[in-house]
This record gives C-alpha cells, structure tokens and sequence, in this order.
C-alpha cells in the first residue's frame, strides 16, 4: 500500500514538532526516516498512525484520507507500528502476547463464547514469533525477555495485524552491534517476504545507507531532503545541517 | 475448550459438596457463614474483574451491591414479582445503572476513575440515607422480605436459603471465571497491561472497559441480592465505602491474580470477624494489624503467594 502525507503540521505550544512535510512512501518500498534528537520523527509517525492529531494536512493511504481517524480505525486500513520503547504486555508470555494481539486482529477481542486462546490463534503466534526469530522465547514472560527481544515483541505485535504499511521508531535502539545486525537482518527479511511497506527510523547512518531505498531526513520539523542514499549523501544542506563532520565515508 | 470443562468439573464438585454438607452435619453456624460468604465473595470477584483483570480501580464498587440489595428487597415487597423474575429485573437494573455510571466514569485515568467512582457511590448513599419514604433512612429498609414459595423452595427458611446461596455463588463464580479466561478476558489483560498497545491492535478501549464495568455490576448486585435475602431487608452501610473497602481488602488479602483469591479472602476476613468479635471489643484494630501483617509479610495475596509458578516469576499472573 502507499502512504502519503501532504503539507503535515503539528505544533506543542507554539513549536512545530513537524512543520509543513509532504511525503511519499511508495507501495513495497523500504525508507528510513533520520534527523538529530527532537527532530520530530517519533511525531511523524505518532501523527500518521492516529496517535496525535495533526494541525493541519492529510494522510492518506492509497489515496483514501485517513486523517483524523481513530488508532483502531487506522489500524484496521492496514498500518502497523511499533515504538522507540518497546510496547507489548509484560505479564503475558511471548505467545500469550501474540494470541492475543492474532485474537484482536480477526475482530475477537470480544469473544466471550469461548476459552482463549480461539482455535488457530496459537499456530499463527508461533509463526509470527518464528519470523522474528522469537521461537526459543515463547513461553517466557515477556517483561523477563532481553531489551533486544522487547523490540522484537513489539515488531511481532504488529506483525499479527498483517499490515501493509509498518512504521518502526528505533528498531536498533539501545543494541549492542551484535544485536543491531540480528535485529536489520530480521527487518530486511520481513520486509522482503510480506512485501511490505516499511518506513523505519534510525540513528546509525550506516544502516541507514546500507539498507533504505529512500531517506527522509527531518530537522526542527522541516522536511530537509528526501531522495535515494546517494542523493541524501551528496546533498549540501543535509551534510551542512545534520551529517556535518561524521558524514560517512562514501 | 479443556479449560471450560477442568471449570464445570470444579465447579460441580463445589456445588455437590456444599449442598451435601448439611446432609452429612448439621451446622447453622456453619450455613450462616457459606450465605454471608456467598454474598461477599461474588462481591469481592466481581470487583477483582475490575482491579486485577482490567487495571480499573473502583473505590465506589459498594454502589451496585447496594443498589442490588434495596432494589431487589423493593422490589420483593412492594411487587408480586416472583424470586426468580425479581433477582432478574435487579439484575437488569444494575447493569442500566452501572452502564450509566460507566459511560461517565471509563474515560478517566486511573485515580480520577478511582474517586469519581467513590463520589457516585457517596451520592447514592446519602440519596437511601434522606429518601427515608422509600428506603426508611438510616434505619434501613424494615418488614422483612415477603415469603413467595415457588418449586418447593421457601427463601425465608434458612437451609433452602442456604442451598439458594450456594447455587448462586458457585453459578456466578464460574461465569465470571468464564469471563476472564474468554478472549474479551485476555483483552482486558492486554488493557491493564499496556493501554497504549492494545489501542495499537485495533482494540477500540472503551467498549471493553464499558463492558467489564457492567458486567462487575451486574455480579455485585448479585452479591447485594443475597445479603438482602441474609438480613431480609437493606442496610445503608451494603452502599457505603467502607464495605466497600471490604472488598478491596478481601482481594488483596486473596489474591489479585488469582481467580479464587477474592473468595478465599472473603472466607478469611469473615472468618477473622467472627473470632475477634467474639474475643476482642477491638476487633477492628485486630483486623487491621493481620491485613498489615498480611501485605508487609507475603506482599501479595495468599493464593498468589502459594502460586509462584516457575519460571513466571515475579510477575506471574493468571
Ligand atoms: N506529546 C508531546 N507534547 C509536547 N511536546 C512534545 C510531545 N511529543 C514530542 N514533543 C516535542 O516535540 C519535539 C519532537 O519530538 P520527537 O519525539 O518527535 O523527536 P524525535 O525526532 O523522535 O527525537 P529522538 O531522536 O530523541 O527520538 C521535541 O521537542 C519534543 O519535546
Ligand atoms: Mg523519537
């Protein structure tokens, strides 16, 4: 699916955490969204998955406007997200955590005329856990899982929706390099097998331009540039404003 | 499905033992405590459906036992309703009440819900308190609940009041344990756990919470109606907040996360009332100290202390 926002504002007070951004993430495509700290990208995506509400602009998937409407609704539109802290339930175990969110996918979150979990709930968690390489975790508690699983929870939580659109906020925050490559390798494989359209933000640069197809970059909630890596690279406001000294080396 | 039918067996042998029991002795004392423990117990669970299966801390909970126990005895004395239609349509009422009270309450965040709720409850009390033509006031609502004989089954006669009782709570513990072990019941895991997520997954937050905020009311003036039938009457204090923090105490005397831990402290605070009333004027202070030797000694209740599952740790839950 394709994921558009036009002229998208968002102001705290009287800042603009995100400030005019138009935006385009094409179906199937692979982009990351970077800036320095506060630049308003945790925003961004708040604001496309109803989260926040915008000042002003559209979002629109498809071409259909979903502006406005309620996280519930905008999940049911097919976009999935997971968060800079990992979000999933604590005193539920990994597979408990998946049935469930598999449960409120198919609409029974409801149901009180059966046990849990509902027939197949479980063969779909353990596919789910599975394709993120959680499968030796699933009977732990999830608030006992390494920060690094969390993250990998809450990337699956939002696998059990089968979006088409997926917004990930810092999927290798807080990892050692080690876990940085397991985590990539896991998001680029995801990305591949559910054709999905993923849109991550990150810190490390060189993932970044290793991996993206495209990149946004956003500073003080501006929308600096957007184009291919090699683009971004070469561009002078980009190395002016935010590479600056540690660009990479090319 | 294992579950529901490990649940129906459970809940079967309870049912046979407690209405065999006064075939193999004879104990008033012994059914005088099963029918206050019945209608504390349903009390309590229903009010665990909120606080441990939802993350709702009510403080007013003690509304719909209440509402259930004037509504019902009104209802028997003043109607020619039978017992089963009367226990329906106070049934029915409640959930309107709770659903009114709810649809203002479910938005608020955790301490707001929590005083909003106790103010609604402070606001019914002192309505039974002054509409003293209805409810006769602080004495209490008088003349006895009206004997209506039906399929053999005279109320006002203590071993049928007795069977009744044990009927009802075993009934009403397994349908609310039915709630809690659905889907709609991990669904309020997922909201007590982590909001922010569940909104994430497409759960639209209110309908759930406004459900469960029903249901708890619908259970606790089942709680209510057995009281009523106990003291064949009403008494302000079913509405007022101190029994309601009965409730809580019995809950976290049992057991938050567990299913049974509401009722298995209800069975211990009755049963420490009735040793320090007949031992100590003190009984009160007495209560207080075990409840504080009780949450400083275990720091959780006593069935989640003796189901520590390894491996769940900590945070076990269930
Ligand atoms: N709910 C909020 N209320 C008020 N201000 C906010 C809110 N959320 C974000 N901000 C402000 O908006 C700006 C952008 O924040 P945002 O979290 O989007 O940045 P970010 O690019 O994700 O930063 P980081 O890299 O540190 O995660 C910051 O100045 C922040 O303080
Ligand atoms: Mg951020």
């Amino acid at each position: 699916m394709n994921l558009e926002v036009r002229h998208l504002t968002k102001r705290f007070g009287g800042v603009a955490a995100i400030d005019d951004v138009t935006l385009d993430f094409p179906s199937g495509s692979l982009s990351a969204v970077i800036g320095p700290n506060g630049a308003g990208k945790s925003t961004f995506f708040n604001l496309i998955s109803g989260a926040l509400l915008p000042d002003g602009g559209q979002i629109l998937v498809d071409g259909e406007e979903i502006t406005g409407r309620s996280q519930a609704a905008i999940v049911r539109r097919g976009l999935g997200r997971a968060f800079q802290v990992a979000q999933f339930f604590p005193t539920l175990t990994v597979r408990e955590n998946l049935m469930a969110a598999v449960a409120a996918h198919r609409g029974q979150w409801g149901d009180l005329a059966r046990r849990f979990p509902p027939p197949g709930a479980r063969t779909r968690a353990d596919e789910i856990a599975a394709m993120l390489g959680l499968t030796e975790s699933v009977d732990r508690v999830a608030a006992t899982l390494s920060h690094g699983d969390q993250k990998l929870l809450d990337i699956a939580l939002a696998l059990a929706l089968e979006p088409k659109i997926l917004l990930l906020d810092e999927p290798t925050a807080g990892m050692g390099p080690e876990e940085r490559a397991r985590m990539i390798d896991r998001v680029q494989h995801v990305w591949a097998e559910q054709k999905l359209t993923l849109v991550f933000i990150e810190h490390d640069m060189e993932i970044v331009f290793r991996i993206a197809e495209r990149v946004a970059v956003l500073c003080y909630g501006r929308l600096l540039a957007a184009g291919t890596p090699a683009a971004i690279r070469a561009d002078p406001a980009v190395i002016a404003a935010y590479l600056g000294t540690e660009a990479p080396k090319p | 499905m294992n579950g529901f039918w490990r649940d129906s067996g459970v809940a079967l042998a309870a049912l046979v033992l407690l209405l065999g029991a006064p075939l193999a002795f004879s104990s008033p004392a012994f059914e005088d405590f099963i029918i206050r423990l019945s209608a504390l117990a349903l009390f309590a669970t229903s009010l665990n459906l909120l606080v441990g299966g939802s993350g709702m801390i009510s403080f007013g909970h003690g509304l719909f036992y209440g509402f259930g126990a004037y509504a019902f005895a009104l209802l028997m004395q003043r109607t020619t309703l039978s017992l089963a239609s009367a226990v329906l349509l106070t049934l029915f009422l409640a959930a309107l009440v709770a659903l009114l009270v709810g649809a203002v309450c479910i938005r608020l965040k955790t301490i707001y819900f929590a005083f909003v709720t106790l103010a609604i409850q402070m606001l019914f009390y002192s309505v039974i308190i002054s509409w003293v033509s209805l409810t006769g006031g602080d004495q209490g609502l008088q003349g006895g609940i009206p004997r209506r004989v039906i399929a053999g089954i005279d109320i006002n006669q203590q071993g049928h009041l007795y069977q009744f009782c044990a009927v009802l709570l075993v009934a009403g513990l397994f349908a609310m344990r039915h709630i809690t072990a659905s889907p709609f019941g991990m669904t309020l895991r997922m909201i007590r756990d982590n909001e922010a997520r569940a909104a994430f997954l497409g759960i639209p937050l209110w309908r759930p919470k406004l459900a469960i905020f029903v249901l708890a009311g619908v259970f606790a003036a089942l709680g209510g109606i057995l009281a009523s039938l106990f003291v064949s009457g009403a008494y302000p204090e079913f509405a007022d907040w101190p029994f309601s923090g009965q409730a809580i105490f019995a809950v976290m005397l049992g057991g938050i996360d567990s299913f049974l831990g509401p009722l298995a402290g209800s069975a211990i605070l009755l049963a420490l009332n009735d040793i320090f009333t007949r031992l100590t004027e003190y009984h009160g202070l007495v209560q207080g100290v075990v409840i504080l030797l009780f949450a400083l000694g275990l720091r959780r209740g006593v069935l989640d202390f003796l189901r520590v599952l390894p491996g769940r740790g900590e945070v076990a839950s269930r």
